[in-house]
C-alpha cells in the first residue's frame, strides 16, 4: 500500500467507527439500506401500474402503441452501456487507476446525456400528440381502422408514463450529479485502494436506476404488437 | 437536595461546546435527540391546540363555536401534526437517537451527519405543514382522500402533502440509521440475544419506517400532481379510481401505527425489568413479537377499507391477517405482567406511566380486534369508537410510553432528577383525564355518533361535556411536566450514574454522559436484563 | 495512527480488511454487458409475436433475468454479505405483498355482485 493511500484513508476515517473495515460494511450496507427505500418508492407507482393494466388492458395497449420503441430499445442499450462503465470504474478505484476511473466517468455520464436527450425527444413528440394528461389530452390511436376503444383509462397510461419515466429522470440527473462529485473529488486525489466507498456506493446508486428502467421499458413500451407501430 | 451551588462540572456532551453553531451543525447524537425533544414538543403543543378547539365545538350539540368548514381544517391539522410530526418520531427520534448508541456501546449512530440531516428535514417539512396550515389550513382528514382532496378541497391540500412527504424522509433517515447501527455497531460480546428489547422494538419499527414510508410518499407526491395538472389517477370521472389512493395511503398509514407504538413498547419493556428488579419473562418471544409485528402489519392495511368498496373476499382476507395481527402485540403484554409476578416492584413515576400503558393499551388493543370483526365494522366504522380505539392505543399507550420514557432516561440525558412527587400527580391527572375523555367516546360510538362532524344529536351531548372535561384534566397533566422538567434543569437533584439501578450500557457511563459515551469501549459479558447477578458495587465504565 | 484504527499493514492480505475483496477481472464485466444487450433484444422481438397472455409473462421474465444479472454482478450482491442479499430479498418480498394484495381486491370486485329489490 502507498503510503498516499493510507493517508487518504487516515483522512477520510471517522472516529466512531473501530476500523476502516467497520466504516467499509457499514457505508455499503446503509446504501443498500437507501435502494430499498427506493424499490419501494418506485413500487408504489409500479402497483398502480399493475391494478389499471389489469383492470382496462386494451387502453394499456393502444396508449403502448404510441410509444417509439427504437427510441426505447436504444435507451436500454444506452443506460446498459453506462452501467458497464459505472462498473469498471468502481473497478479502477479497487485497483487504484485514478486517470482510467476519471475516463470511465467521464463515458458513463455521456451515456447518460445520451439518455436524456433521447427521452427528452420522446417528451416532445408525446407532448406535441398532445399526449400529456390533464385538460388538453386528446388521444388518437393514429389508426383509422382502429379507433381508440378507451381514452379515458389510456390517459391513466399515459398518466403513470409520465409519472413513472419522469421520476426516472429525475433519478438519472441526481446520479449525473452525483457522478460528478465523484469524478472532480476522484481527480482531486480523495479515494484509494483502502477508501472508495463513493465511488462504491454511487455505482449502486447508478445500476439501481438502470435496473427501473430494465423494468420500465418492456411493461411501457412492449405491451403489445397486435395493431403494428413504431 | 437541590443546590444551586454548582460543583465543578465535569466535561460532558451539553457543556463540551458552546454557542448556536455547535447544536446546529453538531453531529452528536445526544445533542439531535434534544433539538429533536424541542421541535417535537412544539408540535405537541400545536396539534394539542387544534385538539382543544375541537373539544369546544363538542361541548353543545350545534355547530356554534366554529363553521363547519373550519372544524374540517381542525381535525385535519390535529391528526397531521400529531401522527407525522408528534407520534412518529417522538421515541425513536427523542429517546432512541439518545439511547440507542449508549444502549450497544458505541460513540454515535453509524450515520451521524445523516442523523443531522434527519433533523433539518424534519424541520422543513414540519414548516411546511405549518405554513400551510397558517395560511389558511387542510380539511382532507389527515387520511387524504381522494378524490376530494384532489380535485374539490379548497383548501391548501399540496403544501400539507409536501410538508409531509419531506417530513417521511426524515422517518426514513433516523429507521436507516438505527437498522445499520443495530447491525454493525454493537460491542463486543453484544450478542442479539443479549441486546435490550428497546433496541429489538426500535429496530423492527426502523424497519417499517424505511420499508413503508417511501409508499405514502409516491402517493403523496401523486396527489399533488393530480391536484396540480388534474391527472386523475385517482379521480372516478377521470377513469381512476379512489381506492387505488386509499390502497396506497393505507399500506404505509397502517404500519405506520406500528411505528409508533413499537418504540413505546420498548420502554416498557426496559421500564418494567427495572423496576421489577427481574428479568424480561420470555425475552425471545418479546424479541421476536416485535418483528412479528412490524412484518404482520403490513398485510392488514385494508381493514381501514371495509366499507369504502373493496371486494368483500378481499376483506375476508384482511379481516382474518388483522385478527393474527393482535397475537404479537397479546404476547408482549403477557409477557410484561410475567415479569412483574414476583418481582420486587417500586412505584416510581416511570413505572406508574408503565402500568398505566399496559392497562390502556390492553383496552384500545382489543377494542382493534372488534373493529377487525367486519359486521361490528360496518356499525362504528366512522364512529367515534374508531376515535376512541386509536386514542386508547396512541395516547393511553403511545404517549404514556414516551412520559415513561422521558421520565426515566431524564437523569441520563440531563444529569437531573425531576420531582418525584410532581410527577406522580401528573401521571395520576394523565390518567384520570385520559380515560374521561375517551373512555365516554366508545360509548358515543357505538350509540352512532358519527366522527369528523361539528354538530351532533342533542342525546349524545352529556358524554361530549365529559369527554371535553377529561380533556382539560389531561392537558393539566401534560403542562405539569412541562414546567418541571424545566424546573429540574436547574434546580433538580444532581442525578448519579445509575439512580435506578439498572441493568444496561446506558447506565454505566456519567449522567449526562460525555461527548463520546464511554471513555473505552465495552465488552459485555452479562445477559440482557441480569438483574439477580447485578455486581452490589456499580461496574463503571469510564468517568 | 494508522495501528489504532485501521487493520491495514503494508504487506497484509488485502482480504483481511475488504470482505468483498474479489475484483472481478474486466472479463467478466464485459460478458455481463454483452448478455445484457441481448436480452434486451430478445425482449424486443418477443414482443413483435403475439404470444398472447404469455408476452407479458416472457416480458417480465427477461427482465427479471437481466435484473439479476445487474444485482448479482455490477452491483457486487454476489460478493457481498448475506445481510445485503436479506435487504433485497426484502424489498422484493415486501413490494410483492403490496402487488399481491391489492389484487386481491382488484381482481374479485366483480365475483359478487348485488341486486337491488
Amino acid at each position: 500500500m502507498a503510503t498516499s493511500d493510507i493517508q487518504v484513508a487516515e483522512h477520510a476515517f471517522q472516529h466512531h467507527f473501530a476500523d476502516m473495515e467497520q466504516q467499509r460494511e457499514t457505508s455499503t450496507f446503509g446504501m443498500w439500506m437507501f435502494l430499498l427505500t427506493e424499490i419501494m418508492f418506485f413500487g408504489g407507482l409500479f402497483c398502480a401500474y399493475l391494478v389499471y393494466r389489469a383492470s382496462y388492458y386494451q387502453a394499456f395497449v393502444e396508449g403502448s402503441q404510441k410509444m417509439n420503441i427504437w427510441l426505447g430499445a436504444t435507451n436500454t442499450a444506452v443506460l446498459i452501456c453506462s452501467s458497464l462503465t459505472m462498473a469498471l470504474a468502481v473497478r479502477c478505484a479497487q485497483l487504484g487507476k485514478r486517470k482510467l476511473m476519471g475516463w470511465l466517468l467521464i463515458f458513463t455520464m455521456i451515456f447518460g446525456f445520451a439518455f436524456l436527450g433521447i427521452k427528452a425527444k420522446e417528451y416532445t413528440e408525446h407532448w406535441e400528440n398532445h399526449e400529456f394528461p390533464g385538460p388538453h389530452f386528446h388521444f388518437q390511436t393514429g389508426d383509422p381502422q382502429h379507433p381508440a376503444t378507451d381514452p379515458v383509462h389510456t390517459e391513466i397510461y399515459f398518466s403513470l408514463y409520465w409519472a413513472m419515466t419522469g421520476l426516472h429522470a429525475l433519478h438519472m440527473i441526481i446520479g449525473i450529479g452525483l457522478v460528478t462529485w465523484i469524478l472532480l473529488a476522484g481527480m482531486a486525489g480523495a479515494y484509494s485502494p483502502i477508501y472508495y466507498s463513493p465511488v462504491e456506493n454511487v455505482g449502486l446508486y447508478w445500476h439501481f436506476v438502470d435496473l427501473v428502467w430494465i423494468y420500465l421499458f418492456p411493461l411501457l413500451y412492449l405491451i403489445s404488437k397486435k395493431h403494428g407501430g413504431a | 437536595m437541590a443546590t444551586a451551588v454548582q460543583p465543578v462540572e465535569r466535561e460532558n456532551y451539553l457543556n463540551s461546546n458552546y454557542g448556536i453553531k455547535s447544536w446546529l451543525l453538531t453531529t452528536d447524537h445526544k445533542r439531535i435527540a434534544l433539538l429533536y425533544l424541542i421541535s417535537i414538543t412544539a408540535m405537541f403543543w400545536i396539534g394539542g391546540f387544534f385538539a382543544m378547539m375541537i373539544r369546544l365545538e363538542l361541548l353543545t350539540p350545534a355547530g356554534d363555536l366554529v363553521s363547519s368548514d373550519t372544524y374540517n381544517k381542525l381535525f385535519t391539522m390535529h391528526g397531521i401534526i400529531m401522527v407525522f410530526f408528534f407520534l412518529i418520531p417522538s421515541v425513536p427520534a427523542v429517546i432512541g437517537n439518545f439511547v440507542i448508541p449508549l444502549m450497544v456501546g458505541a460513540k454515535d449512530l453509524a450515520f451521524p451527519r445523516i442523523n443531522l440531516l434527519s433533523w433539518y428535514i424534519y424541520m422543513a417539512g414540519a414548516i411546511t405543514a405549518l405554513t400551510a396550515m397558517i395560511t389558511g389550513g387542510v380539511d382532507t382528514g389527515w387520511t387524504f382522500y381522494t378524490p376530494f382532496s384532489t380535485t374539490y378541497s379548497n383548501t391548501h391540500v399540496i403544501g400539507a402533502a409536501i410538508g409531509v412527504f419531506i417530513a417521511g424522509f426524515s422517518s426514513i433517515f433516523t429507521g436507516l440509521n438505527f437498522i445499520v447501527t443495530i447491525h454493525r455497531m454493537r460491542a463486543p460480546g453484544l450478542t442479539w440475544s443479549r441486546l435490550p428489547l428497546f433496541c429489538w422494538s426500535n429496530y423492527a419499527a426502523a424497519l417499517i419506517m424505511v420499508l413503508g414510508t417511501p409508499v405514502i410518499a409516491i402517493t403523496l407526491l401523486l396527489v399533488a400532481l393530480e391536484r396540480a395538472f388534474n391527472i386523475g389517477v385517482f379521480n372516478p370521472q377521470l377513469g381512476g379510481d379512489p381506492l387505488l389512493f386509499q390502497h396506497l395511503f393505507w399500506f404505509y398509514s397502517h404500519p405506520a401505527v406500528y411505528i409508533m407504538i413499537l418504540p413505546g413498547m420498548g420502554v416498557i419493556s426496559e421500564i418494567v425489568t427495572c423496576f421489577s428488579r427481574k428479568r424480561a419473562f420470555g425475552y425471545e418471544f418479546v424479541a421476536l413479537a416485535s418483528i412479528a409485528i412490524a412484518v404482520l402489519g403490513f398485510l392488514v392495511w385494508a381493514h381501514h377499507m371495509f366499507v369504502a368498496g373493496i371486494s368483500v373476499y378481499a376483506a375476508l382476507v384482511f379481516s382474518l391477517l388483522s385478527y393474527l395481527v393482535a397475537i404479537p402485540s397479546a404476547v408482549k403484554v403477557f409477557n410484561w405482567t410475567a415479569t412483574m409476578y414476583k418481582g420486587s416492584i417500586r412505584y416510581e413515576t416511570p413505572m406508574l406511566y408503565a402500568f398505566g400503558f399496559i392497562g390502556l393499551f390492553t383496552i384500545g388493543g382489543l377494542t382493534g380486534v372488534f373493529l377487525a370483526s367486519l359486521g361490528l365494522d360496518v356499525h362504528v366504522h366512522d364512529t367515534y369508537f374508531v376515535i376512541a380505539h386509536f386514542h386508547y392505543v396512541m395516547v393511553g399507550g403511545m404517549v404514556m410510553a414516551y412520559m415513561a420514557g422521558l421520565h426515566f432516561w431524564w437523569p441520563k440525558i440531563t444529569g437531573r432528577m425531576y420531582p418525584e412527587a410532581f410527577a406522580k400527580l401528573s401521571a395520576l391527572l394523565v390518567f384520570v383525564g385520559f380515560n374521561t375523555t375517551f373512555f365516554p367516546q366508545f360509548i358515543l360510538g357505538y350509540m352512532g355518533m358519527p366522527r369528523r362532524y361539528h354538530a351532533y344529536p342533542p342525546e349524545f351531548q352529556v358524554l361530549n361535556v365529559l369527554s371535553t372535561a377529561g380533556a382539560s384534566i389531561l392537558a393539566v397533566g401534560y403542562v405539569l411536566p412541562m414546567i418541571y422538567f424545566l424546573w429540574s434543569l436547574r434546580y433538580g437533584e444532581l442525578a448519579p450514574p445509575n439512580p435506578w439501578n439498572a441493568v444496561g450500557l446506558e447506565w454505566m457511563t456519567a449522567s449526562p454522559p460525555p461527548t463520546h459515551n464511554f471513555d473505552e469501549t465495552p465488552i459485555v459479558t452479562w445477559e440482557a436484563y441480569d438483574y439477580e447477578h447485578q455486581p452490589q458495587e456499580e461496574v463503571t465504565v469510564g468517568h | 495512527m494508522a495501528q489504532e484504527h485501521a487493520h491495514f499493514h503494508p504487506g497484509s492480505k488485502q482480504e483481511h480488511f475488504d470482505p468483498s475483496s474479489h475484483i472481478a477481472p474486466i472479463s467478466m464485466y464485459v460478458g455481463i454487458w454483452a448478455a445484457l444487450m441481448i436480452f434486451t433484444g430478445v425482449t424486443v422481438f418477443a414482443a413483435t409475436i403475439e404470444l398472447h397472455v404469455f408476452n407479458i409473462v416472457l416480458a417480465l421474465l427477461i427482465a427479471t433475468i437481466k435484473g439479476t444479472l445487474v444485482v448479482l454482478f455490477f452491483m457486487h450482491l454476489r460478493y457481498s454479505t448475506k445481510l445485503t442479499m436479506v435487504t433485497v430479498v426484502a424489498a422484493i418480498f415486501f413490494l410483492l405483498i403490496l402487488f399481491s394484495l391489492s389484487m386481491t381486491d382488484y381482481l374479485t370486485r366483480d365475483w359478487l355482485t348485488f341486486v337491488s329489490h
